[in-house]
C-alpha cells in the first residue's frame, strides 16, 4: 500500500490548515522560484517522464499536452484553462483540492503556466461549488498578497494572473470546448476539432485545458522528481490517483492511493467492504458514470489504472467507484444514468440530441420489461450508431452504459422481457 | 428549461445596484478588453442574486446592455444553463439530486421526506412562498451521497431523518447546519482513517520524510 509519504494530498480531508500557512507547513510554495528558473523545457519533460496521464477522464498525457503550445508567441496571448466543472457522476475528488489543497492547485498551475508561456490562467469552476469557489477565491487572494502570483510571481520574473470562471450548472462545460466556448460567453456547445485548442482555443488564442488533479499533482512532480511519480504504479499507469468509492460500500469515501492498486483492495481497505461482504457485489462502475460497468466477476482481479480497465471493455475514466450490491435494479440504476445524459446533451448533434432521449425511453422499457428480445439487440445496434457520430464524446459517454449493460446483463434483460409478456398472456387469459 | 415566458411575474424594468454594478465591473474586467461578454454567467448570477433567486426578461436585457451584446444571445445562455430560474423560486431552493451514487443510498426516500415535510412535489413552490423542490442532477459530493444543495450550502450524508430536520429548522426561521449530517467531517470514510494516519496527529510519516 502507498506510505503518506508518498502522498500528494496530505490535507485531503481539511484536518489541517487549508490557508497559506498550512499548505506552506506541507510543503507548498517552497522555492517555486528555483523550479521556474530550470525553464519550460525542463518543467515539460519532467512532466512527459513522469508519466502523468491526464486525470479528467480521458488520459492523455499531460506532458505532451503542454508541449503542443508554440515554443514562441506569434503575438497572441497563450492560455492555461483549469477545468473545474466536475460532475461525472460518480466523482467528487477536485472538490476536495479545491476546498482543502487549493494551494497546490495554484502552484501548479503557475509552474504549467511557464511551462506553456502562459501569463493568464482562468479557473472554470462549477456554479454549484459555492463554498468551494469561496475558499479558492480566499487561496488566490492569499497567493497574490505574499507575492506568489501576479507580477513577477515568486520573482521569477513571470507575470502571472488567476482569474475565477463560475459555471451556471451544464455537465457538457466539462468538455474542453464547450467549457471554452462557456468562458467566452455562449452556450456550453463543443467545437469541432481541429483546430485544436493548443493552437486556436479560448479567443482564438494557443490555450492548453487541464483537470485540476492533473494541475495540482504538478509541483509535488517536479519537486520530487519524474522517477519518483515514475515509480509509483505500473508502466504507462504511474503515479498516485485520488479514488472516490459511493454508493454500496460500508464506507464511501474519498482516498488517495497508487495507480494500478487492485479494485477490490481499493473497496475492502479503504471503503469498508461491500456493504454484506464481497459476496453481495453485483458490478461496479469504475470511472464515473461514463464508462461502461463491470459484472462482480471481473471486479476480483481487475486493476484501477488505464489499461487494466480497458482490457476488461471500461476505463479509468476519473477514478470514481460506484459499487452496487446485490439488491440493486441494475437496469433502473442504467436508466438514470441515461437520463442523465438525456438532460445534459447540448442538443448540437442530431445521434445525441435525438438519440440520448431515444435511448431513456427505451431504457425505462426495459426496467418494466416492455421490450421484445430483438429490441435490445436494436438498442445495442442504435447505441452505435450514436457512439462516434458527433462531436464531442457526450453521445459516446451515453452509450457506453448502455451497452456494458447489454453486454454483461442480458440475462437479466431477457427474464425481464419474458416476465413482461408472460403477465400480459395472464391478464388477457 | 422553457422560454422566458412568465408575463404575469415579470417586472418591467431591472438595474444593478450600484453595489452589485461595481462587482460587474469587476467581473468584466477579469476578460481581455472586447471579450466582455465572457462575463455574461457572471452578470446573470448577480443579477438572480439581486432579484430574490430568479432571472427575469427585464434582467437579461440589462445585462446584454451592459455587455454590448444582442439581447438573444443573453437569452440563448439563459435558458441553457439550469441554475439560472426563469421563473419565481421561493425563499429556500431545496435541490434533491438523484443521480446514481445518491440513488444508490437513499435519495427516493429523501425525496419523499421533503415532498412530506413541504407538501409540495418536484417542481413546484409552496403557497407561501416559502419554498421550491426541485430534483438536480450530479451535485458532485458523491461520497457523501444522499446530498441536497439549499442555497450555496450542500447538506451530505443525508436520511429521511436528517432531511426533515433540515427542513423543519428552515422552517422555523433558523439556519441548519450544512456539510455532513453523520459524524463525518468530509470525506473521510466513516470508520476510521485509512490514509494520513501518521500525518493527521503530527506523528510518524510525514510527506517527503521517507
Amino acid at each position: 500500500m502507498l506510505r503518506d509519504s508518498d502522498r500528494i494530498f496530505t490535507n485531503l480531508y481539511g484536518f489541517e490548515d487549508v490557508g497559506l500557512e498550512g499548505a506552506r507547513a506541507r510543503g507548498d510554495w517552497d522555492d517555486t522560484r528555483a523550479l521556474i528558473a530550470k525553464g519550460r523545457d525542463w518543467i515539460i519533460d519532467e512532466v512527459k517522464n513522469s508519466g502523468l496521464r491526464g486525470r479528467g477522464g480521458a488520459g492523455f498525457g499531460t506532458g505532451m499536452k503542454w508541449s503542443f503550445m508554440p515554443k514562441v508567441s506569434d503575438g497572441r496571448p497563450h492560455y492555461l484553462v483549469i477545468n473545474a466543472d466536475e460532475g461525472e457522476p460518480g466523482t467528487c475528488k477536485d472538490r476536495e483540492i479545491l476546498r482543502h489543497e487549493p494551494h497546490k492547485l495554484l502552484e501548479g498551475a503557475l509552474l504549467a503556466a511557464v511551462a506553456m508561456g502562459a501569463s493568464v490562467s482562468y479557473i472554470y469552476i462549477r456554479g454549484e461549488f459555492h463554498r468551494e469557489t469561496e475558499a479558492l477565491r480566499r487561496a488566490i487572494g492569499e497567493a497574490y498578497e505574499a507575492g506568489l502570483i501576479g507580477k513577477n510571481a515568486c520573482g521569477s520574473d513571470w507575470d502571472f494572473d488567476i482569474h475565477l470562471h463560475v459555471g451556471a450548472g451544464a455537465y457538457i462545460c466539462g468538455e474542453e470546448t464547450a467549457l471554452l466556448e462557456s468562458l467566452e460567453g455562449r452556450k456550453g456547445m463543443p467545437r469541432l476539432k481541429p483546430p485544436f485548442p493548443a493552437n486556436t482555443g479560448l479567443y482564438g488564442c494557443p490555450t492548453t485545458v487541464n483537470n485540476v488533479e492533473s494541475i495540482a499533482v504538478a509541483p509535488a512532480i517536479l519537486r520530487r522528481g519524474a522517477d519518483w511519480f515514475a515509480a509509483l504504479g505500473r508502466p504507462n499507469n504511474t503515479g498516485t490517483k485520488l479514488f472516490c468509492i459511493s454508493g454500496h460500500v460500508n464506507h464511501p469515501c474519498t482516498v488517495e492511493d497508487e495507480m494500478s492498486v487492485p479494485l477490490r483492495e481499493l473497496i475492502e481497505k479503504h471503503a469498508g467492504g461491500v456493504r454484506g461482504g464481497w459476496d453481495n457485489l453485483l458490478a461496479v462502475i469504475p470511472g464515473g458514470s461514463s464508462v461502461p460497468l463491470i459484472p462482480k466477476s471481473v471486479c476480483g482481479t481487475v486493476l484501477m489504472d488505464f489499461d487494466s480497465l480497458r482490457e476488461v471493455h471500461s476505463g479509468l475514466g476519473t477514478g470514481a467507484v460506484i459499487v452496487m450490491d446485490k439488491s440493486t435494479d441494475i437496469v433502473r440504476a442504467i436508466a438514470r444514468l441515461s437520463r442523465f445524459y438525456m438532460d445534459e446533451s447540448c442538443g448540437q448533434c442530431t445521434p445525441c440530441r435525438e438519440g440520448t432521449g431515444w435511448l431513456w425511453r427505451m431504457m425505462e422499457r426495459l426496467v418494466t420489461g416492455n421490450i421484445a428480445v430483438e429490441e435490445i439487440d436494436l438498442l445495442d445496434e442504435v447505441s452505435r450508431q450514436i457512439e462516434g457520430h458527433t462531436i464531442c464524446a457526450h453521445g459516446d459517454a451515453a452509450a457506453w452504459p448502455v451497452q456494458g449493460l447489454i453486454r454483461h446483463f442480458r440475462p437479466e434483460l431477457e427474464r425481464r422481457a419474458a416476465a413482461f409478456q408472460a403477465r400480459q398472456a395472464d391478464q388477457a387469459a | 428549461m422553457s422560454a422566458p415566458n412568465d408575463a404575469s411575474a415579470q417586472p418591467r424594468t431591472f438595474a444593478f445596484t450600484p453595489e452589485n454594478a461595481k462587482k460587474a465591473e469587476a467581473a468584466v474586467a477579469a476578460y481581455p478588453k472586447g471579450r466582455q461578454a465572457s462575463a455574461v454567467l457572471a452578470l446573470l448570477d448577480l443579477a438572480q442574486r439581486q432579484n430574490g433567486g430568479w432571472l427575469p426578461r427585464a434582467a437579461m436585457d440589462a445585462v446584454a446592455g451592459i455587455l454590448d451584446m444582442p439581447p438573444m444571445r443573453v437569452y440563448e445562455v439563459a435558458t441553457f444553463y439550469n441554475m439560472y430560474n426563469l421563473k419565481p423560486v421561493g425563499r429556500h431552493h431545496i435541490q434533491v439530486c438523484t443521480n446514481v451514487s445518491c440513488w444508490l443510498r437513499g435519495s427516493d426516500d429523501v425525496l419523499a421526506a421533503c415532498r412530506n415535510a413541504l407538501g409540495i412535489d418536484l417542481g413546484e413552490t409552496s403557497a407561501d412562498g416559502g419554498f421550491t423542490l426541485s430534483e438536480t442532477e450530479c451535485l458532485g459530493a458523491c461520497v457523501n451521497a444522499p446530498v441536497m444543495m439549499i442555497g450555496g450550502d450542500y447538506y451530505e450524508d443525508l436520511d429521511v431523518g436528517t432531511a426533515t430536520a433540515i427542513l423543519a429548522e428552515l422552517k422555523k426561521g433558523g439556519t441548519p447546519r450544512p456539510g455532513p449530517q453523520s459524524d463525518r467531517r468530509a470525506c473521510e470514510p466513516a470508520g476510521g482513517l485509512t490514509t494520513l494516519t501518521g500525518w493527521s496527529d503530527g506523528r510518524g510519516d510525514k510527506p517527503g520524510a521517507s
